[in-house]
């Protein structure tokens, strides 16, 4: 038995790892380029974390199940839902919530355009809507009504705004496609784009994945 | 959600140790599955092991054309690996056409092969569930079952396995890699999906502590022109009602050889091996693959709302084995396929 495991690659069943909680414990956690520190059971998702305890609210919570993609943020820069991420396991990693698009009072030129093409109703889904719009554009896919339809289907929006949503995306997605990236033109302020973004835009970089 | 603890580990010595040390404790990777089921208090680890910073992310070509997949690789990256998109097109489709982007991006590829299944009365903790709470009865067999399986079922359970990846894994013959408190460990997806039988609980063979590393699928020539396809209540982001992989290999108009895996319909990723043996040596045309077809679903069992899967598993069957020959009567075939403008039965070189 213990020569098998040797050779075999078996390991000690020893339980050597650090454990934290159940109680709450200091997180460390980067959210927009700004460290902050939370105290937290390891059971808190990051969407509880940042609406609840860093006074983030811009990222909404619908169904908390995974479902319906409005609490969409970023970690590491690509886009993922907050609800089911715990806030403990992100410890290392980069977030980037709907606060952070912006660039001052500047709005990010997917906010704009959603505010342009009233891509929204009620408005609770919209930051996850921009968040997701954001990170698509900038993953390269082809961004035809099909494609944005299909790329986007992680973000429901029960005001059926579809419609407007795809508008708003196709400005942004042309808009990049005919000029400069606006940020690089305006002087190249650092808006924070996505993973797979080139330059910091708010548009999606050339459809050549 | 009840109160967890959470260790983080780095290596996967650590990791193994640590799970198999403590029976309350579970490995977290992309929490798509494991956070949502504590929310709804079905799943019993109260504590997380997080084994997100162990080297598993790799997805690296074979010698001889397979490819290796690291079991934490995120489902949107081996989707858009070059070796799995050139080599294996079944698997890159089947990961595109499950869930969303965000959870692609969120979910591993281990965490795939081992999440639970969609079964509404699973979920419900008020309810009977013999695969959550054994000896509890399932609920599903009397009750709302439109979703769930008519092959590989028993009295105790009838859910439908919900994974995409496994449907085109189990095409393929692809082997599932563990480390574990006992050594290294390879399963065949027949072997590490197991059918509910009376024991539906024990859904794989795995010891507590046991990690998934990789998935392998041996090199198939033939599988650089498979396709998924997924028939669902709508478009995007929603479970199989119906799905298959299939890679063909055509001789003139013979079928020479023919891989088949349906998913939506079973308790297991199901492969399809009397509707294989019925086509190899057929003549590859739209009778030989509904005679396929109603040889594989010749054992299923309906339960009532889910009936209508059966004959929707045969449609698929047929319309996906039209698609991989291309067809040029199917009013959307692809004119890549083997029966394509270019002629019949090429090989195209990857």
């Amino acid at each position: 038995m213990t020569s098998y495991a040797e050779t075999a690659g078996a390991v000690q069943t020893a339980d050597t790892a650090v454990v934290r909680g159940p109680h709450a414990v200091v997180v460390r956690l980067h959210v927009n380029g700004t460290p902050r520190t939370v105290l937290v059971e390891p059971r808190v998702s990051l969407l509880d974390a940042l609406r609840d305890r860093l006074g983030l609210t811009g990222t909404k919570k619908g169904c908390d199940q995974g479902a319906c993609g409005a609490c969409t943020v970023w970690v590491d820069r690509r886009r993922v839902l907050a609800c089911l991420t715990l806030a403990i396991a992100c410890e290392t990693h980069e977030i980037t919530t709907i606060e952070g698009l912006s660039d001052g009072v500047d709005l990010h030129p997917m906010q704009q355009a959603f505010l342009d093409h009233d891509a929204f109703q009620c408005g609770y889904c919209t930051p996850g809507q921009i968040m997701s719009a954001v990170a698509f554009l900038a993953e390269g896919h082809a961004a035809d009504d099909d494609q944005i339809r299909e790329w986007m289907s992680g973000n429901l929006c029960r005001c059926a705004a579809y419609p407007n949503i795809r508008a708003a995306i196709r400005q942004v997605r042309d808009a990049a496609t005919n000029h400069l990236p606006a940020t690089a033109a305006e002087g190249g302020s650092a808006r924070p784009g996505p993973a797979g973004a080139g330059p910091a835009s708010g548009g999606g970089p050339d459809a050549t994945a | 959600m009840r109160p967890l603890s959470y260790s983080r580990v780095a290596d996967v010595a650590t990791a193994i140790g640590t799970v198999a040390a403590d029976p309350d404790s579970t490995f977290l990777a992309g929490g798509t599955t494991e956070v949502d089921l504590q929310r709804c208090s079905v799943s019993r680890a109260r504590r997380l092991v997080d084994i997100n910073d162990l080297p598993l992310r790799h997805v690296e070509e074979l010698p001889g054309g397979g490819v290796r997949i690291g079991a934490l690789a995120r489902m949107s990256d081996a989707a858009q690996a070059l070796p799995v998109r050139r080599r294996f097109p079944m698997i890159s489709q089947a990961l595109l056409l499950g869930a969303s982007p965000q959870l692609r991006n969120m979910a591993s590829i281990g965490g795939n092969l081992l999440q639970r299944v969609r079964c509404g009365y699973f979920r419900d903790v008020a309810a009977g569930c013999n695969r959550r709470e054994p000896g509890t009865g399932c609920s599903a067999i009397p009750g709302i079952n439109r979703g769930h399986a008519v092959l590989g079922t028993s009295e105790c359970c009838i859910a439908t396995h919900p994974s995409d990846l496994a449907v085109a894994l189990a095409a393929l013959d692809a082997v599932v890699l563990t480390q574990g408190p006992n050594g290294p460990r390879r399963y065949t997806t027949d072997e590490f999906f197991l059918l509910p039988g009376d024991t539906p609980h024990r859904e794989h063979p795995l010891d507590h502590g046991e990690l998934v590393v990789a998935v392998e699928v041996p090199p198939n020539p033939m599988a650089s022109r498979s396709l998924y396809v997924k028939v669902r209540d709508r478009e995007s982001y929603e479970f199989a009602l119906a799905s298959a992989a299939v890679a063909v290999r055509l001789d003139g108009g013979t079928v020479a050889d023919v891989r088949l895996a349906l998913g939506g319909v079973a308790t297991v990723p199901w492969r399809a091996r009397r509707a294989e043996a019925t086509l190899v040596g057929a003549p590859a045309t739209v009778e030989s693959f509904a005679a396929a077809a109603r040889e594989e679903l010749a054992p299923a069992v309906g339960y009532g709302m889910n009936d209508f899967k059966i004959e929707l598993a045969r449609r698929t069957i047929v319309r996906a084995l039209r698609l991989a020959v291309g067809d040029p009567q199917l009013r959307d075939g692809r004119p890549t396929g083997l029966l394509g403008a270019d002629g019949g039965g090429r090989e195209e070189r990857a």
